[in-house]
């Protein structure tokens, strides 16, 4: 295994999205959970990084779908005449 | 939706089954139009969109192979119609690379937050940590504010960025399915959807006080 490097702050920032996709090396990611275990900044951070995450899951609570699904049975019955009479 | 039940659907709609075009319909719809909305900009030209989508779809049926799932397939459709409309509203700028640093010169954040490489000890280190979220009421972020904020940061994102977080953090389409429906590579996947949740949480960050 590689040498475990502890990041600096600067650098966690960019390897939070790694780190959360669990795509992080194994050697960065020990380096990470190590500088994490010693910086409230980070572990404040990487919670933010987490709570976007969330909070814009969210936006999927709203659709503005108002596509009849009476027109849409159309185009369905449409296909099947079309593909019938073909 | 698992394989098999995706056969069953195909083979329904092959067969004349209304009620499992309907039960399709159902299962996608929210997510189609707002995927359409979110990547043209205009919740009606949207809706046009995604009716193209499943007239294109029943259409192109005789054709599916099943070397992707259904509704990966009826993503990538709608997103190829999702991109014309947009490019013709006058939003995609057509295939710029935007994991290249030109024209996206924010950084994930922003570098006088940390310590200059001079400062020994502290140096690359927060001059001011991020604060604690934990400690807010819950309202805050569930608030319609922080709603539209989070709308109008993932809307003035370059194509590409806005693309991947549309699909991975507001609709939870999975990395690889994402990287499937967009045609981009999993490593492209990764530094796009980094660059758009830094910058939401940036927005989130500002509106809430450093």
């Amino acid at each position: 295994m590689d040498e475990v490097r502890m990041p600096t702050c600067e650098e966690m920032v960019e390897f939070v999205t790694d780190y959360l996709e669990g795509t992080l090396p194994e050697a960065d990611r020990l380096g990470f959970e190590a500088h994490l275990r010693l910086c409230v900044g980070c572990q404040h951070y990487l919670d933010q990084m987490r709570r976007t995450v969330t909070v814009t899951g969210a936006l999927a609570d709203e659709t503005q779908d108002a596509i009849s699904r009476e027109a849409l049975l159309m185009v369905y019955r449409a296909w099947l005449k079309e593909r019938d009479s073909s | 939706m698992v394989r098999e039940e995706e056969s069953q659907i195909i083979s329904a709609l092959r067969a004349g089954d209304e009620a499992a075009f309907m039960r399709l319909v159902e299962s996608y719809q929210g997510s189609l139009v707002r995927v359409a909305a979110m990547i043209i900009g205009d919740a009606e030209v949207a809706q046009e969109v995604v009716q193209e989508t499943w007239i294109a779809v029943l259409k192109a049926l005789p054709t599916f192979e099943g070397r992707s799932s259904l509704k990966t397939w009826i993503f990538t459709i709608l997103m190829n119609r999702a991109r014309t409309a947009a490019r013709r509203e006058g939003r995609y700028v057509g295939l710029v690379l935007e994991t290249d640093e030109s024209g996206d010169d924010q950084h994930t954040v922003a570098s006088d937050r940390f310590h200059p490489a001079h400062t020994g000890v502290e140096a690359h280190g927060w001059v001011t940590p991020p604060r604690s979220w934990e400690e807010m009421p819950e309202q805050v972020f569930l608030s319609g504010e922080v709603r539209r904020l989070i709308h109008s940061t993932i809307d003035a994102l370059p194509q590409q960025q806005r693309e991947v977080i549309t699909l991975r953090d507001v609709e939870g389409v999975g990395a690889e399915e994402a990287c499937n429906i967009l045609g981009v590579s999993e490593s492209n996947q990764r530094v796009l959807l980094h660059r758009a949740r830094s910058k939401v949480r940036r927005a989130l960050e500002a509106y809430l006080g450093e």
